[in-house]
């Protein structure tokens, strides 16, 4: 039955025994907890060790890229990602799972892991994503607007409202008084994508980031109404890194006029 | 490969509690005893824990959501949409593998049952290439009759039915092995053509196997979710099953979510419990 126990409804409860599992952790990891408490240990010259930074799926591009610039600015160093969607990625850190920097696609995920009080200090915004539509390549259907997916031929896919590009695509349709029906609301950002490359859909409403990694597979078309549901992303420093030092300084690369330049090269726009 | 036969002969027979003729020592010897009721607590406990966590005061609120019927029904309708398309096109396979000699039926066996182990994305993806509007069947059907059928009810069909068919075939084949062609045979001395012998003969000899894997593959269909969210999409009403609700609500509600596995195991104990005393006792 002690399994079972783990699967928390109430955030409270999560809470305290997200703690414990943190606790547990600190206890067996020899830097522990103590070190992310020292507040001095970014400034420090010299960085070694391993950097574990959980990420949403859309940064995965261009935090590749910033890791690969952080081992070489730093030698000694090596930083390892999960990326994967935001949610589930929040509930592993209260789970329990050993990560040092928590990168959120959305506020909400990451109240998630503040909530849980599993972060050290505040959150940051470091990009924003603003939501395009992703069409056929040469957009043969001749999309020029969010109102032109709601013509009736047209099979367009969304996010579910569940995940947070699924709510942002909400948001901007009922800011514009629109009505779309789709043919799927699906799992994630990726998955909606993905039937647009493979041209089972049409059209689908997607990050900006993702339109740009996706590369010639699809076009990409701005509407206005996306400036009504631009998406935060968070970043955040957890309470069990065990490499704090470093986590901080990754934060710091991710944040700098650098990062910012690989990000915003991604499609990503500036906090 | 003579005795399985003999062997399951006289294991019915003490299972009916029919005249024995050694007396079977009773007892479970405790190396066999400890790792069974381990392997029962491993399969049972998460069952209950789902009935331990299930929020039982929002429980009649959760389950009078028109969406949560919406879901349920549709699952019902294309689990049993899904059985009935195996039937068709299964048993005559089945028919095929079993009573048919011809070159190469280890290899077309392998690849009928591939299904099975093939995770179920795998086989979402597979069939979009085939029958998507791009794929390379689903191209022609787009062209020439304007059909599409990821997105579409029917959509879920064929995912469930990809999914879950394999079960009835292994079924209804293994009970044609078991059943003696002789009587086909006699049949067919008597003048009776060989569809004539498998209608009238062979159906009603492998009937309780039919319905067993009829069974199976209807409560595979049911809780299919890979191969039904890759191929058909996500849609309320048209192409969102329960697992795939469980799924989504999960995400946000975690109660929904487990309001909604209840439902799913419920109906999924009901009907394997209510049909296998009845018919897959033969099997």
């Amino acid at each position: 039955m002690t399994p079972t126990v783990r699967r928390n409804r109430r955030p409270l409860q999560g809470a305290a025994v997200a703690a414990a599992a943190l606790l547990a952790l600190g206890a067996c990891s020899s830097s522990g907890a103590d070190s992310s408490a020292k507040p001095d240990s970014s400034g420090s010259g010299k960085l070694s060790g391993e950097v574990t930074v959980f990420a949403a799926a859309s940064l995965k591009e261009s935090f590749t890229t910033l890791g690969e610039r952080f081992e070489k600015e730093h030698p000694g160093t090596k930083v390892t990602f999960s990326f994967g969607g935001s949610d589930s990625l929040a509930a592993s850190i209260t789970g329990g799972a050993p990560a040092d920097v928590f990168a959120s696609a959305s506020p909400k995920t990451m109240k998630i892991v503040t909530d849980a009080e599993d972060a050290s200090g505040p959150p940051v915004t470091f990009v924003r994503n603003k939501l395009e539509i992703a069409t056929l390549p040469g957009n043969p259907h001749h999309v020029s607007s969010l109102e032109d997916l709601t013509a009736p031929d047209l099979k367009v896919v969304l996010c579910d409202k569940e995940v947070p590009c699924g709510a942002a695509a909400h948001k901007a349709l009922d800011a514009s008084g629109l009505k779309l029906t789709p043919v799927s609301y699906e799992q994630d950002v990726k998955a909606a994508l993905t039937k647009v490359e493979l041209k089972e859909a049409d059209a689908a409403v997607v990050y900006k980031s993702d339109v740009h990694a996706a590369g010639d597979k699809v076009a990409g078309v701005e509407f206005p109404e996306s400036a009504d549901a631009v998406n935060d992303y968070p970043i955040a420093l957890l309470k069990d890194a065990r490499n704090a030092g470093a986590a901080k300084a990754f934060i710091a690369l991710v944040r700098s006029a650098e990062g910012q330049k690989v990000l915003s090269g991604a499609g990503f726009l500036k906090p | 490969m003579t005795s399985p036969t003999a062997k399951s002969r006289e294991t019915a027979g003490t299972l009916r509690g029919g005249p024995r003729r050694r007396r079977v020592r009773t007892g479970v010897p405790l190396p066999l005893l400890l790792p069974a009721l381990i392997g029962l607590a491993f399969l049972i406990v998460p069952l209950i824990a789902l009935l331990v966590r299930t929020p039982w005061h929002s429980l009649p609120e959760q389950l009078t959501s028109p969406d949560v019927w919406q879901a349920l029904r549709l699952s019902l309708l294309c689990a049993t949409a899904a059985t009935a398309a195996s039937l068709v096109i299964g048993v005559p396979l089945a028919w095929l593998l079993a009573r048919v000699d011809f070159p190469g039926r280890g290899l077309v066996r392998a690849l009928v049952t591939l299904p099975l182990v093939l995770p179920p994305v795998v086989g979402g993806v597979a069939l979009l290439m085939a029958l998507g509007r791009n794929g390379i069947v689903g191209q022609w059907l787009d062209s020439w009759f304007g059909i599409t059928l990821p997105f579409t009810t029917a959509g879920v069909v064929i995912a469930e039915a990809f999914v879950a068919m394999p079960f009835l075939v292994i079924s209804v084949e293994g009970t044609l092995r078991a059943a003696d062609p002789r009587y086909e045979e006699a049949a067919a001395t008597l003048g009776a053509s060989r569809f004539t012998a498998f209608r009238r003969v062979t159906l009603p000899l492998i009937a309780p196997g039919i319905a067993a894997g009829a069974v199976l593959a209807w409560a595979r269909a049911l809780g299919e979710f890979g191969a039904t969210i890759t191929f058909a999409g996500n849609f309320p009403g048209r192409t969102q099953t329960m697992p795939l609700a469980v799924y989504l609500a999960l995400q946000s509600d975690p109660e929904a979510a487990i309001a909604l596995s209840l439902v799913l195991l419920a109906v999924s104990v009901a009907v394997l419990a209510g049909l296998r005393d009845r018919w897959m006792r033969a099997g």
